[in-house]
């Protein structure tokens, strides 16, 4: 086992550097450096062209952006190498620090809301899977084919129109984390508070996951029913709870609790947009704030510390594997 | 011989598909769906089809006329009398055409589904944004279904180095957070439909690119590929004309449910700011609109959105009768 995770651990070296290098390059070939967009920003043009010329390059040395472009990867790998992100180009705050003020925010929303997805979505299709082709589960087939074409910025919209303010109902506040002056809450309050600030942003994250989710236990559960061992309890006159749950369930949630890891990378990228609907500082709203800036330190720091998170996250759920199938192991076989 | 197996297999599909209904109407619903977006022009547009003027027939919408550059149409119709007439598009507003006096209203006899911050017709924005949507998603998938057979093939067929290479490849960009990697593409490049197109494609090979390896493992190993290659015959010659054929329905499956996700990108990314530059319309520009003015105009934020739900509903559900036509065993799960 422990070799097997410190194994794991060595392979997230070589996908993390890909993952760096693609987004290093991208966002440093592009036309448009930040150096020329500060001075644009700041200037507007007041100045000659000759002197403009003069400030862009001192810019670009104040930022090592004129270095050649293989030269800057190293120079950033090596920072990175001491978890030193460098400083962000629009408040001159380091980006480690930045980044961990957003990070408990995000997974906050994506633990909740991948919690949510499971707590629902299991007992939804198990439901759904025993009453096959019943009514009920026409209806829930439907609904959740609905939910999961629905576009969650357009949902969070609809939300927003009738019951966060919009159109019609005030029900729900559609900024930020807390109301203001929420510091100086009780604790209780803080915490109701909170959530009700977190449940439409939630509610947005869960429901494409939860609909997804649902539709895979429906189809597991279905998948074991028909294996023989099920065919032997049903036989030897084991009751209808019995078999289902004792049985049938436990191994139709081995494929499902991987899917967790498939979730957790989409919660990230959704929330790249709903907490820039709903305010919300997270890492997605960061990150998104950080491109629309040119902030090329925030952008590395942020797509690189996402991966890692997501990689961690998919060796979570590899390693939940062994858990729920004692028959699986990573031990090297004999 | 494979020939015509291989066309008795597509033949089943076709029919399995065909009895099943819903997958067959949203199919059909597709197909009206890209008869708006091609026939656009002559669906909502300011200018007459057909304009009888003074005895002589004219087509403005077909041909430009040298008298009628500068006409609006809408005022010469009012001017004309009995034997001449002009008959304008079902939606006769283009989709660019301001109107300053009816500015956001709601929607009503006029404008069917309102109008925006500038008085263009929303209906007519929304039939043109479908040319987007739609050519987005065909071309997005286009490509990434091109680089992942491309490189599905090559890792499954050679196997060892370049399999554990393009393997590694593969990991890579699924642990990637694909949508910050698209909206960093796009940010940083000015801003068209071509390269939305281009970024959807080069990030969303994958899943093809894993589905076409695992395809080839399989099929490489069945006695057929061997017999073939006892025959002498050169790889490429196995790969595209005995193995891919095998590989490509599940491939198609993988491609409609993409369709329907790059649609969603493309409005997620024109709901940003980040899409087709104005003034062209797409559905998630006309849903970006809709944020300044949600405590009141809520044609604006509805219809779009239902445009974009149901586009990616019937593409889901076409998906879906596919992969029941093509194994229909996983149709009793």
């Amino acid at each position: 086992m422990r070799s097997y995770l410190i194994r794991r651990l060595f392979l997230m070296i070589p996908t993390l550097l890909g993952i760096t290098l693609v987004t290093f390059l991208i966002i440093q070939l592009a036309p448009g450096s930040p150096a020329e967009l500060k001075i644009r920003m700041d200037q507007a043009g007041s100045l000659g062209e000759q002197y403009t010329k003069e400030v862009i390059e001192q810019t670009k040395k104040l930022y090592g952006l004129d270095k050649p472009i293989h030269i800057r990867y190293l120079i950033w790998l090596k920072q990175v190498g001491t978890l030193n992100f460098g400083n962000s180009y629009k408040d001159h705050r380091p980006v480690m620090k930045i980044i961990m003020e957003r990070i408990p925010v995000s997974l906050q929303l994506s633990f909740i809301s991948i919690f949510l997805v499971y707590i629902f979505a299991l007992p939804i299709g198990v439901f759904s899977a025993i009453r096959q082709k019943s009514a009920a589960d026409r209806i829930i087939t439907v609904i959740l084919f609905i939910l999961y074409s629905l576009p969650n910025f357009w949902v969070a919209m609809m939300l927003i129109l009738f019951i966060g303010g919009g159109q019609f109902f005030h029900w729900f506040p559609v900024y930020g984390l807390n109301s203001e002056g929420a510091e100086n809450f009780p604790l209780w309050q803080w915490l109701i508070d909170r959530l009700w600030h977190l449940a439409l942003p939630v509610a947005c994250l869960t429901y494409a996951g939860l609909a997804f989710i649902s539709r895979q236990q429906r189809a597991a559960l279905l998948e074991v029913i028909r294996q023989d061992y099920i065919r032997t309890a049903r036989a030897k006159g084991l009751t209808e709870k019995m078999v289902v749950f004792k049985h049938a369930m436990r191994n139709s949630l081995i494929p499902i609790v991987t899917l967790a890891a498939a979730l957790f990378p989409a919660m990230l990228g959704g929330s790249v947009i709903i907490e820039s609907i709903f305010s919300i500082p997270g890492m997605g709203k960061l990150g998104f704030d950080a491109i629309l800036a040119r902030d090329y330190p925030v952008i590395m720091g942020d797509a690189t510390i996402s991966a890692f998170l997501t990689l961690i996250g998919i060796l979570i759920a590899d390693l939940t594997y062994t858990l729920v199938d004692p028959r699986i192991s990573f031990e090297a076989k004999k | 011989m494979s020939e015509f197996r291989s066309a008795s297999f597509s033949r089943m599909v076709i029919q399995r598909f065909r009895q099943d209904r819903i997958a067959t109407i949203c199919f059909i619903m597709i197909l009206i769906l890209f008869m708006i977006a091609i026939f656009a022009p002559f669906l909502a547009n300011n200018k007459p089809v057909a304009l009888k003027y003074q005895g002589k027939f004219y087509f403005p919408l077909l041909f430009k006329y040298r008298q009628f550059v500068s006409t609006d149409f809408k005022e010469l119709a009012q001017k004309l009398t009995a034997p001449d007439f002009a008959a304008f598009p079902p939606v006769p507003y283009s989709p660019t055409e301001y109107d300053l006096m009816s500015v956001l209203n709601p929607p009503g006899k006029d404008h069917w589904l309102g109008t925006d911050d500038r008085g263009r017709d929303v209906l007519s924005r929304m039939i043109w944004g479908s040319r987007v949507s739609l050519s987005v998603g065909f071309v997005a998938v286009g490509i990434y279904v091109l680089i992942g057979i491309f490189l599905g093939a090559i890792a499954g067929y050679y196997g060892g180095k370049m399999d554990v290479i393009l393997s590694r490849l593969i990991e890579v960009m699924i642990c990637f957070p694909t949508f910050f990697l698209i909206i960093t593409i796009i940010a940083f490049l000015p801003p068209s439909i071509y390269n939305i197109m281009i970024a959807i494609g080069f990030t969303g090979w994958t899943g093809v690119a894993r589905l076409i390896r695992g395809e080839f493992l399989k099929i490489r190993q069945t006695a057929y590929v061997e017999a073939e290659k006892a025959l002498g015959a050169k790889d490429l010659r196995i790969i595209f004309r005995h193995i891919l054929p095998n590989a490509l329905a599940p491939t198609l499956v993988v491609a409609t449910f993409g369709v329907a996700d790059a649609i969603l990108i493309e409005s997620a990314l024109s709901f940003l700011g980040f899409g087709v530059p104005p003034p062209t319309a797409s559905w998630g520009e006309l849903l970006s609109q809709s944020r300044s003015y949600i405590d009141f105009a809520w044609w604006l934020a509805s219809f779009p959105g239902i445009a974009i739900f149901i586009t990616v509903t019937i593409y889901n559900l076409v998906g879906e009768g596919i992969r029941d036509a093509i194994d229909p065993r996983l149709k009793e799960t």
